[in-house]
């Protein structure tokens, strides 16, 4: 099932990012931070482009612009030049700094640059400034995610008195997903710290002033705070708990830690709510059970436009487990399950949420690229593909079947922003999502002009 | 307002009209400032992209790639390997052994696959660190294919922008001279800095053959690799995009002795001066050339004066601003923009020169903010402070109006409209007048005005 071996030596139409991205979508969701990339300038500059092409959001992220003396000398003094520069136009909380590939390799050591940073203006008042290295020589977008998740946790929580706020690390989901994800924990009256939360600075309302760093994001009491929750609950099959940021807590703190596939579909949302249940001594609220209620209502209604359809699913490795999951139990048979991503444990999260629901597993690949997955995907015939944009013109119309856009980034639809797919509110927009689709290929393709289905 | 610029930038901010004109430009970005800017490869990478049949290699980590994969509008008549982001997408022991071995392999397996007409490497930061030999590489395997494999020395940190089109020329350059030049005709050009956005240059190409000139290359919008080859038999080059590709036209005057003229196919005024300089060029090979040019502009203006009369109406005073990544453009923009009686009140860009902004404080109206390098936080305040009605600027400035609740025009590589040629402006005054003129505006914070009340108490009443 698993072929890990690299096919070809060279790269066609990555599916994967680099990781500082990552690293500036976690910073995204702290409050008062602006993401801090030191390298040359390139990086923030399309960073900021291919983000704000997805949210249709200001994406400010600072660089320390390094140029050639400071690749030869080393970028420290535009590092620290820099954060005063940003520390006087956006009066940060937080300073997020994350490496790149240039200042990776010149030696640049950044937590020692930041130590002396802190101490030459020790006058000042410093926003804290969290350090997270992110050379995308290895890795992908959500290494870099993860690794910064981590980071802030690891500087900035404080060892504290124990309290009820539950800590949740959902990983790098949409804004919409963020705000269902704090309404469903609030639903059980529990207090919660999300991290990151870019629900609102990604996804902020129009304004009379411009705001220097939008409102929202997760506080620094907040994330301070974190060492003394009852539980961490961290999203994510193939994030390793002992090395993740929950894992961390866990270790380091003692907070017990819950690590849950996304929850996407009835099963892995199900998994969320008896965990909701056991923390909050509180039965769902009804308004949940009815969205559960309604969406397997909704599977029985549907169930025959879909059932054996096959289907192409792409992405980042959590995602694209959770997709599975959902697909596997709507009926619509998984091919192929790929991802840019090669944290090598892929293959048995999609073993896991496919039983007992598939009597054949998917075809699994990690650390392919679009021209690999259309390869292979030609030989399967999907009849669908979910993923984000990036696979409409060399898989979904190269193969002339419908993309069901998820993920990031969305570049070719309105509202990327706001594609919610968690909970059961989330499936049941992928479920819709899904049929139509079928229905409307049905539909296009035939001359007979269905008026009904 | 004040509070918005740093104390470094104030020289790169003037205010026509007031004090002299000496604006610092072409300095590197400042560190933290959050520059629209983008590095070396960017500059290389837009310039070499449109080339459709041949082979653009990102020799690096993904990112560089995978940020540049299919993002512009540059269309092709014909293939479209430009299109697909070919990367070696280099790993740590790649970076620590040397990714000479993972270039040769790339280059050897995508060579056979597409069969390309030439190859593009591009250098990355981690390239220019590690000491690749690219050059050898590249030799080599020209070499092996018998087809041109051209080393870009674009790595990111060398520089701005302005380098990677320096860049990219040297490596096109490397091409121009190779081909055969016999059959082409004496009323002949090069198309430069065009990069087929949206089509816009064949709207160009056409006007050139109502007037009966012939291009031999687009350089570089539907590029072709033979073409440029052979670039070097056309009588002169047209340049557009002041950066872009100027230091690449100097190279084939000097070298060939092609001449070349500087053009803009960006408003009506620019448009049509740029056919009539092509025609005064050719009027002594081609005496019918200015009749047949004076025809084709009269025809394009009888098509294109009624609407724009239509769509002045409703535009006539309003407040424009201009961000965009050369200051050429913002030329033509001006004069588009006025056409439409609209009032320019800032005009910026990314790489400007310092004559640049000199003609453009000496064309803009007192009052107007001229900016070089600027950063969302500056714009935003400059745009505040000047109550702009619309905004011109690429991606990076679009969330920057929208938030603020103003209009704003996308005059980016990503267009999917063609802005060029007469109708190019219809284009551009349709696309200004679709969001000056959207009710929309009327439920953002900062105009609230009288129009939402009245419905408003009337639901109270």
């Amino acid at each position: 099932m698993m072929i890990s071996k690299q096919t070809y030596a060279s790269t066609t139409n990555a599916c994967k990012l680099c990781k500082p991205l990552g690293a500036t979508m976690a910073f995204k969701g702290i409050e008062g931070c602006v993401p801090f990339l030191h390298g040359s300038q390139g990086c923030a500059t399309y960073m900021r482009r291919y983000i704000i092409s997805h949210f249709r959001e200001p994406m400010d992220i600072a660089s320390s612009s390094l140029g050639e003396k400071e690749a030869v000398y080393g970028g420290g003094a535009n590092l620290k030049k820099g954060i005063l520069n940003v520390m006087k136009k956006y009066e940060p909380s937080v300073v997020g700094v994350a490496t790149t590939c240039l200042t990776e390799i010149i030696g640049d050591d950044a937590p020692r640059l930041v130590k002396e940073f802190q101490s030459e203006f020790s006058d000042l008042d410093l926003p804290r400034i969290v350090t997270v290295s992110t050379p995308s020589f290895g890795g992908t977008h959500m290494e870099g995610f993860n690794a910064t998740v981590k980071a802030v946790v690891d500087q900035l929580t404080e060892a504290t008195e124990a309290h009820p706020t539950v800590n949740l690390l959902p990983g790098f989901v949409s804004p919409e997903d963020l705000r269902h994800l704090k309404e469903i924990v609030q639903g059980f009256d529990l207090p919660l710290t999300m991290l990151p939360d870019y629900s609102e600075t990604l996804d902020g309302p129009s304004l009379e002033e411009y705001q220097k760093i939008p409102d929202g994001g997760t506080s620094l009491a907040q994330i301070q705070a974190m060492a003394g929750a009852p539980a961490t609950i961290e999203f994510g099959r193939t994030l390793d708990p002992k090395t993740s940021a929950g894992g961390l807590l866990e270790a380091r703190h003692g907070i017990p830690l819950y690590s849950l596939g996304l929850p996407l579909g009835i099963r892995e949302t199900d998994a969320l709510f008896r965990v909701l249940e056991k923390f909050s001594r509180r039965p769902t609220p009804r308004r949940f059970e009815l969205e559960r209620g309604r969406l397997v209502d909704a599977y029985v209604d549907g169930h025959k436009y879909i059932f054996g359809k096959k289907a192409v699913v792409y992405g980042e490795e959590d995602l694209v487990v959770g997709l599975t999951a959902f697909l596997a139990e709507i009926g619509v048979k998984p091919v192929l399950v790929a991802s840019g991503g090669n944290s090598g444990r892929m293959a048995e999260a999609i073993k896991t949420v496919c039983s007992p629901m598939l009597p054949e597993l998917p075809l699994v690949r990690e650390g392919v690229d679009f021209f690999e997955i259309a390869e292979l995907a030609k030989g399967l015939k999907p009849d669908l593909a979910l993923g984000n944009s990036k696979g409409y013109r060399v898989l979904a119309k190269e193969l002339d079947i419908p993309l069901i856009r998820v993920g990031f980034p969305i570049h070719d639809r309105f509202g990327a922003q706001r594609v919610l797919h968690l909970g059961y509110r989330g499936a049941q927009g992928l479920f819709d999502a899904v049929v139509n689709a079928v229905l409307q290929k049905t539909q296009d393709d035939s001359d007979i002009g269905y008026g009904y289905f | 307002m004040t509070t918005a610029i740093l104390n470094e930038r104030r020289q790169q901010v003037h205010r026509t009209g007031q004090g002299p004109m000496d604006l610092a430009c072409n300095r590197d970005s400042l560190a933290g400032a959050v520059s629209q800017r983008a590095c070396v490869f960017c500059g290389s990478r837009v310039v070499l992209y449109p080339i459709a049949d041949a082979l653009h290699l990102v020799h690096g980590p993904i990112g560089c790639a995978a940020y540049t994969w299919d993002i512009r509008g540059a269309l092709s008549s014909g293939p479209e390997l430009h299109r697909l982001s070919f990367s070696t997408d280099l790993q740590e022991r790649d970076v620590i052994f040397g990714g000479e071995k993972k270039l040769t392999a790339a280059l050897n397996e995508l060579i056979d696959r597409h069969q390309p007409k030439a190859a593009f490497v591009y250098s990355t930061c981690i390239v220019g660190i590690i000491g690749d030999d690219l050059k050898a590489v590249c030799r080599a395997m020209s070499e092996k294919k018998g087809i041109p494999v051209l080393p870009v020395q674009s790595e990111g940190f060398k520089g701005n922008k302005r380098s990677g089109y320096l860049a990219a020329c040297q490596a096109m350059f490397q091409l121009i001279g190779t081909g055969d030049v016999t059959g082409i005709p004496a009323t002949s050009v090069n198309l430069f800095g065009d990069f087929n956005l949206a089509g816009e240059i064949w709207i160009i190409r056409e006007y050139l053959k109502r007037m009966g000139v012939a291009v031999v290359a687009n350089i570089t919008g539907d590029g072709r690799v033979d073409d440029i080859r052979r670039c070097h038999g056309a009588a002169l080059n047209l340049v557009q995009c002041s950066g872009a590709t100027m230091d690449l036209a100097k190279m084939m005057q000097e070298s060939h002795g092609v001449p070349f003229i500087r053009v803009s196919y960006l408003g009506i005024e620019d448009m049509a001066d740029s056919l009539y300089r092509v025609a005064e060029f050719f009027k002594d090979c081609d005496p019918k050339i200015m009749d047949r040019t004076r025809e084709l502009v009269r025809d394009e203006l009888n098509k294109l004066l009624p609407e724009l009369a239509m769509l002045r109406r409703d535009l006539e005073g309003k407040k424009a601003a201009i961000y965009v990544g050369g200051a050429f453009k913002a030329f033509s923009l001006i004069k588009a923009l006025r056409h439409l009686g609209m009032q320019v009140v800032l005009v910026g860009s990314q790489t400007g020169t310092k004559e640049d902004y000199e003609e453009l404080a000496t064309i803009t109206d007192p009052g107007t903010i001229i900016v070089d390098d600027s950063n969302p936080l500056e714009l935003s305040a400059f745009l505040k402070e000047q109550a702009v009605d619309i905004f011109v600027g690429g991606v990076k400035e679009r969330p920057i109006a929208y938030k603020l609740g103003m209009g704003f025009c996308d005059h980016n590589h990503e267009r999917k409209i063609a802005l060029e040629g007469f109708i190019g402006m219809a284009h551009f005054a349709r696309e200004v007048h679709r969001s000056v003129m959207s009710p929309v505006w009327l439920f953002t914070s900062r105009k609230i005005t009288a129009s939402t009340r009245p419905i408003i108490k009337e639901a109270v009443a």
